[in-house]
């Protein structure tokens, strides 16, 4: 199973991550030089969160086909569910002290919380519909569209439209989620408090740790029997399809665990950035997790992760450093990778390193557009 | 100057000693009116009324403004030389009086308020000026003004008024404003005793449509707290019941007609947006994610050009639109040659391409122009309202953004069937291989394709920039309206995009009423995108080089 050295590397880097980042905060003195404070931790989080995003991006885009510029759509609503929990956690501490109704229901003068926000007091309820929701919009979505055969540009102007729709959805006030606000002032998670380090620290555990696991099952599903049908699928669906295999299931399936993968990540990362907002369904949230993948290289899994990384720290570098800079230079990245590192810089790692075995293993060379 | 008489020369000369240089008969009738008004002073009541009397039996220009200021309390006398003059009507009660000759109506400076003193009336006298003007309005030439002056009479129906309306129906030749006296008159006649004037009444004011009249006649079916009808007269309720349901059913005609004008604008503003697309995306078969930014492009071009014209604002408009055109247009080909045409036939390849060349666009805009909106300027004939009757008026913006739609639409389509270019496009796309073994240059067509859908979004660009806010985000805002527009309406098809974002704009209009805006548009995204699950190819499927390549 770990035959393949960018997936070794990266569950390496996790372990040292969470391992690294667990002593460096909390056992290493603040005046050290060596201390990791809690801002950098968050930030490391956040990465992994989009990590995960890009994985499951680069499971369906990468190996299927499939691509999807809705999934910042299902991150957000693993996001609202974790971030539902984390309302209700809130208690009598809000602003004005109602014992059940959030804030922004007392604000908007609400009487009694609405029916869908029920069991969201409950830790396990909240994390079944972390993964859930996502799962069911995915497949009620996919069961629609690969059915009537929607597929390539069609299919992703499709889910764009989808989360545009949910955006404007969550934008509005009557939804019940707390409208353009969105959730935020959290307080505290299975009663640990949210501000401590050591809750940081164990979020950011948690979080490797989800990360390694989306990896191994990524990896198991794309090596195994129907990894290969998804890969011919990709290929040439039509051919697949006249060889007896039921594409639409292979794809609907792969569709739902990349929508729920991407709802765990939504909802790991809310308690660590601290808020949720409709914004976070913006479709160019979406387009951008399309590139990290691109830009790691897609079908690698552990590339999409890396771009992922990658990507948002040049982010955070850029917009805090030359933020005149950062949308030129993220636009030409897309362009210039678009245009001449097809295979993302995985890609180019492998051809510089093994430039000469690599004639015939090549299953990316042809495009996915299916 | 020999024919004029020895007394006309003499005052002429005194005239331009004086230096004012005024006709020698308007003089003499401007002197009588002055003369007349500088009576008020210090008049009794009953003298004022004599002296109105007068002045609007002088038949000067200006007495009517004159008379409605004085009703309105706006006529003053100024203490340190004693004339006369109108004040400007204002709402701030401790700023000066802006101050109008009553003459010549030409304004006269300002006054402090202390040193002018208001020439007082009492109600006898207000209903007197009042009677008076409202008869100067009816009787003015101008049938707008007769117009106005009968609305305005419409909301004060007492006995002074209702007698001018009754002295004027006989005279009045204009149809409209005969409309308006007939409807005062009923009005009139309900509050009246005379039972089969009342029957007559309701029956007139059945066939009129505006709001007033229908809640005038409601009110007599309304019943009092203890159950008992307010009036009296049975035959009048129902007459009066059924006046109501047949203004209400002409109401909802007309509210049908607007909606529908709205849908239609709406859809227009979507089409707009969409042809462009339809000609990149749709015959070319590239996801063309920065076509938002050229619109934004072309609004800026506007707001470049009439920074450039100030002054000339409907001429900038004019001057905008092929400015526009050209540097969106320009900008496509500079992209189609240096990046789309290493990407065809891999669709979302082009997609993250021209997505990260939209980010830039946007970027440089912000740079060159601040991320703040900019404002650009409606021409004047763009703004006011086409008013067909009490129920229905439609705004010239929106009028004219069909019109725009519908020519700009005209005119791609005659490129496309009627040019040289237009055929060598349709070759490309349909069979790029034949083409080119016709001899025709396939890579400058697809330029000049690319070129075309651009000019296109520019263009659609100056008009939302009359509609909309120009900034850095306007063509995001757009993006993925214009690509439901064209997956709508079967990619590939140009009339499948017109029908397509047409009927989304009405339907989204149809809806707005018992949903809101947003939830409007959240139904409309939602029935589009199981529609495509019904039908994916859309409402007109196309075969073509896009059709191709899927």
């Amino acid at each position: 199973m770990f035959s393949d050295r960018g997936g070794t590397v990266l569950l390496a880097i996790l372990v040292a991550t969470g391992v690294g980042a667990a002593v460096l905060n909390l056992a290493v003195p603040p005046s050290s030089a060596l201390h990791v404070s809690t801002y950098v931790l968050t930030l490391v989080g956040k990465y992994l969160c989009y990590a995960m995003l890009a994985m499951a991006v680069d499971l369906i885009w990468g190996y299927c086909g499939i691509l999807s510029l809705g999934h910042a759509a299902f991150f957000s609503l693993g996001g609202y569910a974790m971030g539902m929990y984390l309302m209700r956690q809130i208690g009598p501490r809000g602003v004005y002290g109602d014992p059940l109704l959030p804030d922004f229901m007392v604000f908007l003068n609400w009487k009694s919380l609405p029916w869908f926000w029920l069991g969201f007091n409950h830790f396990w309820f909240a994390a079944f519909m972390m993964a859930a929701v996502p799962a069911l919009l995915a497949l009620v979505f996919g069961w629609l569209a690969f059915r009537s055969r929607v597929t390539g540009v069609y299919l992703s102007i499709m889910t764009q439209a989808l989360s545009y729709a949910l955006m404007l959805a969550f934008f509005r006030n009557d939804m019940g989620f707390g409208g353009n606000n969105g959730f935020t002032d959290f307080k505290d998670i299975l009663g640990f408090d949210l501000h401590a380090d050591s809750t940081r620290v164990v979020l950011l555990l948690v979080t490797c740790l989800a990360l390694a696991a989306t990896y191994v099952a990524c990896r198991k599903i794309v090596d195994s029997r129907a990894g290969r049908v998804m890969a011919s699928i990709r290929d040439a669906e039509s051919r697949t399809r006249f060889l007896g295999y039921r594409v639409e299931s292979y794809k609907l399936w792969v569709f739902v665990f990349s929508a729920a993968v991407a709802g765990i990540a939504g909802a790991l990362y809310v308690p660590q950035v601290g808020i949720i907002n409709p914004g976070e369904f913006a479709p160019i949230n979406s387009i951008e997790v399309v590139i990290w993948v691109a830009v790691g290289g897609r079908g690698t899994l552990y590339g999409a992760a890396a771009g992922a990384i990658l990507v948002n720290y040049a982010k955070t570098f850029f917009t805090s450093a030359l933020p005149e800079v950062w949308l030129y230079a993220l636009g030409a990245l897309f362009v210039l990778v678009t245009l001449f590192l097809p295979r993302g810089l995985t890609g180019l790692m492998d051809g510089l390193g093994r430039a000469h075995e690599r004639a015939g293993q090549d299953l990316i060379s042809r495009e996915a557009d299916g | 100057m020999k024919r004029f008489p020895r007394g006309g020369r003499r005052l002429l000369l005194l005239l331009f000693a004086l230096g004012a240089a005024r006709p020698v008969f308007a003089q003499s009738s401007d002197a009588l009116f002055l003369a007349a008004l500088g009576e008020l002073r210090g008049a009794t009541y009953a003298d004022k009324e004599q002296i109105v009397e007068r002045l609007s039996a002088s038949g000067h220009a200006s007495t009517r403004q004159v008379l409605t200021a004085f009703l309105e309390d706006r006529l003053y006398v100024r203490s340190q030389d004693q004339n006369i003059f109108i004040a400007k009507p204002g709402d701030d009660e401790q700023a000066p009086l802006s101050l109008v000759d009553p003459v010549s109506l030409k304004d006269a400076g300002s006054a402090p308020r202390d040193g002018m003193e208001k020439i007082g009336t009492n109600n006898r006298l207000r209903r007197v000026l009042r009677t008076t003007v409202a008869r100067f309005g009816l009787s003015n030439p101008d049938p707008a003004i007769r117009l106005d002056a009968a609305r305005e009479m419409l909301k004060s129906l007492d006995e002074a008024n209702v007698a001018v309306l009754r002295e004027r129906i006989g005279a009045e030749t204009d149809a409209g404003v005969r409309k308006e006296i007939e409807t005062g008159l009923a009005l009139a006649a309900l509050d009246g005793t005379d039972q089969q004037a009342r029957l007559d009444a309701v029956r007139t004011l059945s066939r009129r449509s505006s709001s007033d009249v229908r809640n005038r006649l409601a009110s007599l079916l309304e019943k009092s707290p203890e159950g008992t009808f307010i009036e009296s007269d049975e035959r009048v309720r129902k007459a009066a019941a059924s006046a109501v349901s047949s203004i209400d059913s002409t109401r909802s005609f007309y509210a049908a007609i607007e909606t529908l004008f709205f849908g239609l604008s709406l859809g227009s503003v979507l089409v707009l947006v969409a042809i462009g697309l339809a000609i990149t995306f749709g015959v070319m078969g590239v996801i063309n994610m920065a076509h938002g930014e050229l619109m934004m492009l072309g609004a800026y071009t506007t707001y470049v050009v009439q920074t450039a014209m100030p002054g000339h604002i409907g001429a900038s408009i004019a001057v905008a639109i092929p400015t526009a055109f050209l540097v969106a247009a320009a900008m496509g080909i500079l992209i189609e040659r240096t990046i789309i045409r290493f990407l065809y036939g891999r669709p979302l390849e082009t997609l993250l391409a021209t997505f990260g060349v939209s980010l830039i666009l946007q970027q440089l805009v912000r740079s060159v122009f601040s991320a703040l909106n900019r404002s650009v300027e409606t021409p004047a004939w763009m703004s006011g309202t086409l008013q067909f009757n009490e129920a229905l008026s439609l705004t010239y913006n929106r009028l004219y953004i069909v019109l725009f739609t519908l020519i700009v639409f005209g005119l791609l389509l005659l490129v496309l069937k009627r040019t040289r270019l237009g055929l060598d496009i349709r070759a490309v796309s349909q069979n790029r291989e034949m083409a080119r073994a016709m001899g025709i240059r396939s890579d400058w067509v697809d330029a000049m394709t690319f070129g075309l859908g651009s000019g296109i979004a520019g263009v659609a660009g100056v008009a939302l920039s009359q509609l909309t806010n120009v900034g850095p985000n306007l063509g995001q805002s757009y993006i993925i309206d214009s690509f439901m527009v064209v997956v709508f309406g079967g990619v590939g098809n140009l009339w499948g995009a017109l029908i397509g974002g047409m009927s989304m704009g009405i339907v989204n209009k149809l809806l707005e009423p018992y949903s809101g805006a947003v939830l409007a548009k959240i139904f409309v995204l939602v029935a589009l995108i199981l529609f495509i699950q019904r039908r994916p190819q859309g409402l007109f499927p196309q075969t073509g080089r896009a059709a191709e390549t899927r």
